[in-house]
This record gives structure tokens, C-alpha cells and sequence, in this order.
């Protein structure tokens, strides 16, 4: 299957067969107006499987957000047709506005105004905690 | 400007600084009874906690400053609904330091986020509670003499029991700790805190559901209060209270150097005929509190 290469903009790679559309979502690329591509199942190298986006686009992206939802992901930023950085992404030490916190004593229960914070608690088995409360992100 | 949040926002050295400060305070008070003059010290208490409040108020006034504030939510402007962060701005004009208690978790890690001047969690529900671990540090230190090398009994609810597993985190920072959980399985501590102890190298760790049998081998015995309605039935409560009902019959054994200690308020999980043994350590824990807080306010003020 072809896609034509990306003149300028950014490449998601090596995404979790299946991961793709979340993290099109997470990422709220629908309200971009640049050409995307989503490609699901690719074969890979590396991979058994995986699935890439394409944007067509230099847009901002929370690299946050991508490393939690799959730290796996390569960002390769493309510039007249050549790659001019790749970051391959971990998990984020803190993340902010992506998940929320579920405990009903938690005080983000009763302050709407609240950013939900989570910090990374224990990387082997990719546990975070409500920086208020210290619940577990579920 | 620091505030008090969790008793892991202080190092080792910082708590053994603050427990040199308190038993100086406890050997000199004469010395430091003009140290908070012209300071005032805000009780901002969301909920009641008469004991905690009484504690924070005599050490400011043992300090020679002053106290201000509310005792409950309905007195305050948040029963109408004020954020804790407009609280704190506003309490900001009037106090040099603040103490706060509070039913929702976090609440005072929001308040020191918004505030100029240190804030002290006084208890965030069933979460942090730094200036009870702080206490129960200084009861220990000056029952033995050190925080190191020492055999903790916690009996009780070491699920829920928020005071349990704050003062597991401080001690396991300390050498030669070893520790035995008594619970029944309901109740045991939880395993993500097991898990943690369980990576220490300082710390080694045994559970046990027996605690008569568990008695003789422990320098300190951390009693909790096992609730009713921690159990899913009446039947398994009934059957289980007994068992971690503390006697002098299953102090038979017991070192004659015991120290038993309580966070206090008790209901009948240390009977009363223990009170008058003289290695029941919980009501000069309650006056340790005291000192403590005094000793924290002094170092959150900068003042030597
Ligand atoms: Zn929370």
C-alpha cells in the first residue's frame, strides 16, 4: 500500500497495531485541517504489526499524551523531505489533562477549576497517581 | 517558603532536626517562649478534629504568637462555596502560617500550590497526616533513643490505616528496621505497600495474624483501631475484634522495654487495664504532638 511521502511534517511510527484511530483521537487530529494518513496493520521490522500517522503539516503535538498512550512511538519530524529529528518517546514523568481522577475523596471531585495531574509512580508496570490524592490512574 | 504535605517532603536529617529541636524545647522551654512573638498561626479546619486543632493552638501559644481561624466548614465562607484556593489567598493577609484540615484529599497540596506564606497539612481525609507520623518519630526517639535498629509491631487495620502506612514510609528510611504486620487478612497492608517494602534493602518485613505470638520479639507495638464497618459482615468482626484487643494478658511476654503506642482516639483496642503499665506510651504521644508542632513551625518559619 502507498502513501505518498510527506514534503514537511511529522511521522508517528511504530504505533501498537490498533493504537492508531486512539491516538487520532487523543490528539484531536480530526480538527487539524492538513492532509492525515492513518495506516493500520503495516508490516514491520520490528514489529509484527503496527500502525503509522502521517500528517501532511507542521502541528504541534503533545508528545506527553503520545508516550502515554504508547511509549513505544517514534515522532520523526520532517523537513523538505528529509527526517530532521527523531524522538523515540517514553513514558512521561507527568501528565496533565488527559486522564481524570475517579476517587469521589478526591478534592478534583468537588474543584471543576482543578488540572487533572498524574505523576509517573512506577515505570516497570506503568502506574501513575493523582498528584492530590495518590490514587492509581485506572 | 516550604510547606508540609506528606511526611516524605522531609528528609531523614530534616526529621532529625526537627526531633532535636523538640526534645530542646522539651529540656528548655523557657528558651523559646518569645520565639513566635508577633506570629500568627491560621487553623483553617474544613473538618472537626478537636485533638489536632487543640495540639497546633497551644504550641503557636507555647511559641508566644497567636492563633486565628475556623473549627468546622459551616462557619466559613465555604459552606458557601469558596475554592480552597480563594480561602488561602485570603487567609494569605492575615497569617504568617497556616495549618489545615481537610475532608477531600489534596486539598492542602492545592492550598500550598496558591500560598505565600508555609502550609501545614493537619489531615486531608483518609490520606496524608504528616504531623501524626512526626509525633509518633518523636515518641519513639525519646522512648529509645533512636530511629534506627528497631522492631515495629503494627496491629490492627493496616489496609485503611492511613497513620500505619505513613509511619511504615518514614521509618523505612531509617537502618536495621524490621517490621511485623498483625491483621487479620481483611485488614492486611495493602500490596503495592508490600511490594515497596519488599524492594528495601534497609527494611525486612513479616506478616503474621497472631498478635500474643508476635509480642515478644518487638521494640515498639503500633496499635489501630479495627473498625466494624471495615468488615463484610458482622459475623467475621465479632469473630476477629478479640484477637487485636490489646491485654495484659498477651503483654505476658512482652519486653520489659516495650513502648506501645496509639494514634489516639482509642476505642477499645488497648484495654484499659493497660493504661497504668508503664511501657503504655500513647497519652505522652498526645503531648509530643505538642512539641513537635512546635518544633515544625519553628523550622517552616526560619526561625532558629
Ligand atoms: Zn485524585
Amino acid at each position: 500500500m502507498l502513501v505518498n511521502p510527506i514534503k514537511n511534517g511529522i511521522v508517528l511510527d511504530h504505533i501498537t497495531a490498533g493504537r492508531g484511530m486512539e491516538l487520532y483521537r487523543i490528539l484531536k487530529l480530526n480538527e487539524l485541517s492538513c492532509p492525515i494518513a492513518i495506516i493500520t496493520n503495516a508490516c514491520s521490522l520490528k514489529m509484527d504489526r503496527k500502525d503509522i500517522i502521517k500528517i501532511d503539516g507542521n502541528v504541534p503535538l503533545d508528545l506527553d499524551i503520545i508516550g502515554y498512550v504508547d511509549p513505544g512511538v517514534t515522532v520523526s519530524t520532517i523537513e523538505d523531505g528529509d527526517v530532521s529529528q527523531r524522538i523515540h518517546l517514553k513514558l512521561p514523568e507527568q501528565i496533565t489533562g488527559v486522564i481524570r481522577c475517579k476517587n469521589p475523596r478526591c478534592i478534583t471531585s468537588v474543584e471543576q477549576e482543578l488540572p487533572h495531574t498524574f505523576r509517573l509512580d512506577d515505570p516497570e508496570n506503568r502506574v501513575y497517581r493523582c498528584i492530590y490524592c495518590e490514587s492509581k490512574a485506572k | 517558603m516550604r510547606s508540609l504535605i506528606g511526611i516524605l517532603d522531609l528528609s531523614t536529617e530534616e526529621i532529625d532536626a526537627l526531633i532535636r529541636v523538640a526534645e530542646d524545647i522539651i529540656a528548655n522551654p523557657d528558651a523559646y517562649r518569645e520565639k513566635c512573638k508577633g506570629k500568627k498561626l491560621a487553623t483553617l479546619f474544613f473538618e472537626p478534629s478537636t485533638r489536632t486543632r487543640l495540639s497546633f493552638e497551644a504550641a503557636m501559644y507555647e511559641l508566644g504568637g497567636n492563633v486565628l481561624g475556623f473549627s468546622e466548614a459551616t462557619s466559613s465562607s465555604v459552606a458557601k462555596g469558596e475554592s480552597v484556593a480563594d480561602t488561602i489567598r485570603t487567609v494569605n493577609c492575615y497569617a504568617d502560617i497556616i495549618a489545615m484540615r481537610h475532608p477531600k484529599e489534596g486539598a492542602p497540596l492545592v492550598a500550598s500550590a496558591k500560598s505565600q506564606v508555609p502550609v501545614i497539612n493537619a489531615g486531608d481525609g483518609g490520606h496524608n497526616h504528616p504531623t501524626q507520623t512526626l509525633t509518633d518519630l518523636l515518641t519513639i526517639h525519646r522512648e529509645k533513643g533512636r530511629l534506627c535498629d528497631l522492631t515495629v509491631g503494627f496491629c490492627g487495620d493496616l489496609k485503611f490505616g492511613r497513620t500505619v502506612h505513613s509511619l511504615i514510609e518514614a521509618l523505612s528510611r531509617y537502618t536495621g528496621i524490621r517490621i511485623v504486620l498483625i491483621s487479620p487478612d481483611e485488614l492486611r497492608l495493602p500490596e503495592y505497600m508490600q511490594n515497596k517494602l519488599g524492594s528495601l534493602d534497609n527494611v525486612t518485613f513479616t506478616e503474621t495474624k497472631n498478635l500474643e505470638a508476635a509480642i515478644p520479639e518487638l521494640d515498639i507495638l503500633y496499635m489501630t483501631r479495627v473498625q466494624k464497618e471495615r468488615f463484610f459482615n458482622e459475623a467475621d468482626y465479632i469473630r476477629l475484634k478479640d484477637s487485636y484487643i490489646l491485654t495484659p494478658e498477651k503483654l505476658t511476654g512482652a519486653k520489659p522495654d516495650l513502648s506501645i503506642l496509639h494514634p489516639l482516639p482509642r476505642v477499645n483496642e488497648i484495654s484499659v487495664a493497660v493504661d497504668d503499665d508503664p511501657r503504655a506510651c500513647y497519652f505522652r504521644q498526645a503531648l509530643n504532638g505538642k512539641f513537635i508542632r512546635m518544633a515544625l513551625m519553628l523550622m517552616l518559619l526560619d526561625i532558629q
